[in-house]
């Protein structure tokens, strides 16, 4: 027989005298389900606690330690105490007075004295080679006899090395006599500091970094319009075969991820050089003459062929991932109701890939504006990115403080880029599989 | 109304056939007439080629033998968009990325109307269906019987005179799928509109349709009106496919024109209509609705065959009651009776005799 036991019936529910529900042996209702939610979301958090931890100590500290470097200026008040003291009232017209000179010799006697790991004279020698080439050898140059310098000083130093006598090089330690700089940015951005402190422009044949700069967004919007071009009938046509084929033609689109970085490079380079396979063509058919080969590789063109083949499958996996859910039914109702193939394409199918679009087009931007390998290897001189300055910059001159301000700027850039499509498009709507 | 083979009506298939891989026939020789303002439903089970049929008459699928006409005109190598049909999609098909009120647009805005008429006519065609306030949602904002009524009007919206239904309600729960029943078929009468319609549902293809395609196998089975098709199935798979059917196994003993004496497998005699077999000797399956089996004498023909049952279980289902009768080694023959007052309600076990007026009980081919 079937039975029913209810306890209380109707008025079964409990409440207490604020009116708030309880369960049966009388807790509040409220902290009973805390309680019973608690040791599901501790081990939620036990299941990501690695990848956050990981990703504080690789990436979000880093980046952070990026960011200080770009304005992190030590090197001078480390060295030079007493002379930025004696410098405070200096107006920056004249040469200082001795002094100055005075406290700078008392500045490098005693970082003599110091145990060699802690001197704080060679990293001021090539933090003041940042903005003035010379300053390097000049203070090494002084270095080594400053022990034996006696008043007058300034003639001392001004005898040991021009430099000294340089109202410049004495702007540039004031200016730069204090812990957090510009002088990072500032040079990145092509500018300097004039004789007043103002920042100006620098010559026109000193300016890089914001060309750079426009010619990696150029780069890089090309590479996107090019790998959408090519992989949105790609993606479109995976979408509508039976999935056997799709899975097998998905291998020849993914293929670029699974071959070697050199192998590629090298095939790049067979096929694309002057006397390589594409220009040997041509001039086979007669379709050019010999004078008359492409540059297909070292410059832009090598970059722009070499990184649309690299991130190809960065677009056709988004974009397959949406087209794979819009039933072949709207295509086919857009057509019942009386529109043209193309009307239907462009009004029912092609806002609905939006989303893939979206996701393929930031995915393949935001990887190429800091794509650093392939622009070196096929890239020559017109077809290098800003990466491969920073990256200069970290190996070869070692201004980790200007690397680390174009990256940050780069940073930002996609930042901005980022938020400007969140403000256009909607970031919730990004699909990336 | 239908003349099927004839080239007269509204819609017609004239020797039609199908083949998707070139080695079989998906659809085997279709002819059928729809007549105008003719609300025809194809029934069939998944495979029996109805939705094909369906696709080739709104122009995604190519005929690969025969002619498809509308109104007169050949339409084989008309592309779907040119043909004017509207069509109700099973899943609805509507554009989510538009409003409900963009969605009804789209067809006349592809035809090139003006805004003014535009909006009077998504109007009209959204008060048709009692959906005037959501001119303005999405698709996904509304419930399926919702988005429904809105896949109805946007195929109305554009004032085409045939209109298509693949299997339109197969999402809705039973309750709204007979309200959305009853309002199709009002629509459908109210606006003179031609309906072809598919479904696999039998019920849905009874209460809906003036006439019913019964598809098997590639071919249609029968083509008749409802009641027609119910109380006269001509083949046994009809009469199996349609409503609730028992059947017995036999071969025919004796023909006299409108009835005929089957001596079933057991070795009983019993009264029957010869409906597809022709001579005597021939194995017949032939086919009783259980409504029809008779346990009071009174209302039988004096002479007809008697046959005696075991009753095996007795379901109580309020306004009728199913009892499960034992009838020459078949124990799933059902006879349903209407809950009267002095109507006798057995126990397992019972021995009965039963029985049925002969045009009641068909006398079909029997399939191997």
């Amino acid at each position: 027989m079937a039975d029913a036991t209810a306890d209380g019936g109707l008025t079964g529910s409990h409440t207490d005298k604020r009116g708030r529900l309880l369960t049966s042996d009388g807790t509040p209702l409220r902290r009973a389900l805390e309680r019973a939610n608690r040791r599901r979301k501790l081990t939620a958090l036990a299941l990501v606690a690695p990848l956050l931890a990981f990703i504080l100590i690789f990436f979000a500290f880093p980046i952070a330690q990026m960011m200080w470097r770009s304005v992190d200026n030590p090197q001078v008040v480390n060295a030079l105490p007493r002379t930025l003291d004696a410098l405070q009232d200096w107006d920056g017209d004249a040469l200082p007075p001795e002094p100055v000179f005075a406290a700078l010799h008392a500045d490098m006697v005693a970082d003599l004295e110091r145990p060699r790991r802690e001197q704080a004279i060679g990293p001021l020698g090539i933090r003041l080679n940042y903005e003035l080439s010379a300053a390097r050898s000049a203070i090494s140059r002084t270095t080594r006899d400053v022990a034996n310098f006696e008043a007058p000083y300034s003639e001392a130093f001004t005898s040991a090395h021009r430099l000294w006598g340089d109202v410049e090089l004495w702007r540039i330690i004031q200016r730069e006599g204090r812990p957090l700089t510009l002088s990072y940015y500032v040079a990145a951005l092509d500018r300097e500091y004039d004789a007043q402190g103002n920042i100006v422009k620098r010559d026109e044949n000193r300016r890089i970094y914001v060309s750079l700069f426009g010619r990696t967004l150029a780069l890089s919007v090309a590479i996107t319009a090019m790998t959408f071009l090519l992989g949105f009938p790609i993606a479109y046509y995976l979408s509508v075969l039976p999935m056997r084929y799709a899975n097998l033609l998905m291998i020849a689109v993914l293929l670029p991820f699974w071959t070697s970085l050199l192998v590629r490079t090298s095939a790049w380079i067979v096929l694309l050089q002057q006397q390589g396979v594409i220009n040997n063509t041509l001039v086979g058919i007669g379709l050019i003459d010999d004078a008359g080969r492409f540059s297909l590789i070292y410059n832009q063109t090598g970059t722009i062929i070499a990184m649309t083949h690299i991130l190809l499958p960065f677009m056709v996996l988004p974009l397959y991932s949406v087209m794979r859910t819009i039933p072949p039914s709207y295509m086919r109702a857009a057509k019942s109701l009386g529109a043209r193939p193309w009307t239907a394409f462009r009004r029912v199918y092609f806002p609905q890939t939006l989303p893939g679009i979206g996701a393929g087009g930031v995915l393949v931007f935001i990887i190429s504006i800091g794509y650093y390998i392939t622009p070196a290897l096929v890239g020559g001189q017109t077809g290098r990115m800003i990466s491969n300055e920073i990256a200069r910059h970290i190996q070869q001159s070692l201004n980790w403080g200007l690397a680390a301000a174009l990256g940050s700027m780069l940073l930002v850039g996609v930042l901005v880029l980022y938020w400007l499509y969140n403000r256009l498009v909607g970031a919730d709507s990004l699909k990336f599989g | 109304m239908v003349a099927a083979n004839t080239r007269d009506g509204f819609v017609v298939f004239d020797g039609v056939q199908k083949s998707y891989d070139g080695e079989t026939l998906v659809v085997k020789d279709l002819n059928l007439s729809v007549g105008k303002g003719e609300f025809l439903t194809m029934l069939g089970p998944s495979g029996s080629g109805k939705t094909t049929c369906l696709m080739m008459l709104a122009g995604f699928e190519t005929a690969t033998h025969g002619e498809i006409m509308l109104d007169g005109r050949p339409i084989n190598s008309v592309p779907p968009h040119k043909r004017g049909i509207g069509m109700v999609f099973q899943n609805y098909a509507l554009f989510p990325h538009m409003t409900v009120g963009e969605n009804l647009s789209f067809p006349l805005e592809v035809r090139g109307m003006g805004k003014s008429d535009r909006e009077k006519k998504i109007m009209r065609a959204l008060d048709m269906v009692q959906m005037g306030r959501f001119v303005n949602r999405r698709p996904a904002q509304l419930s399926g019987g919702q988005q429904q009524r809105i896949a109805l009007a946007r195929a109305l919206v554009f004032e085409p005179e045939l209109v298509l239904m693949d299997e339109p309600l197969g999402a809705l729960d039973k309750q709204l799928r007979e309200h959305m029943q009853f309002e199709i078929t009002r629509l459908a009468h109210d606006l003179g509109i031609t309906t072809v319609y598919v479904t696999h549902d039998q019920t849905e293809a009874l209460t809906m349709s003036d006439n019913v395609a019964v598809f098997e196998d590639g071919r249609i089975q029968q083509l008749d009106p409802p009641d027609v098709l119910y109380e006269e199935p001509r083949n046994s798979f009809v009469a199996q496919f349609i409503g609730e059917n028992n059947t017995l196994d036999g071969v025919i003993k004796e023909i006299r024109g409108e009835t005929c004496v089957v001596k079933l497998d057991g070795g009983e005699l019993i009264d029957a209509k010869p409906v597809n077999v022709s001579k005597v000797g021939e194995r017949t399956r032939v086919s009783i609705r259980p409504e029809r089996v008779e346990a009071n004498k009174d209302r039988l023909d004096p002479g007809a065959h008697l046959i005696r049952a075991e009753v095996m279980e007795f379901i109580y289902m309020g306004d009728v009651f199913r009892t499960r009768l034992k009838v020459a080694g078949n124990e799933n023959f059902i006879m349903k009776t209407r809950n009267a007052p002095d109507q006798v309600r057995h126990k397992p076990g019972d021995m009965i005799e039963i029985g049925w007026l002969p045009k009641d009980c068909r006398a079909l081919d029997c399939p191997q």
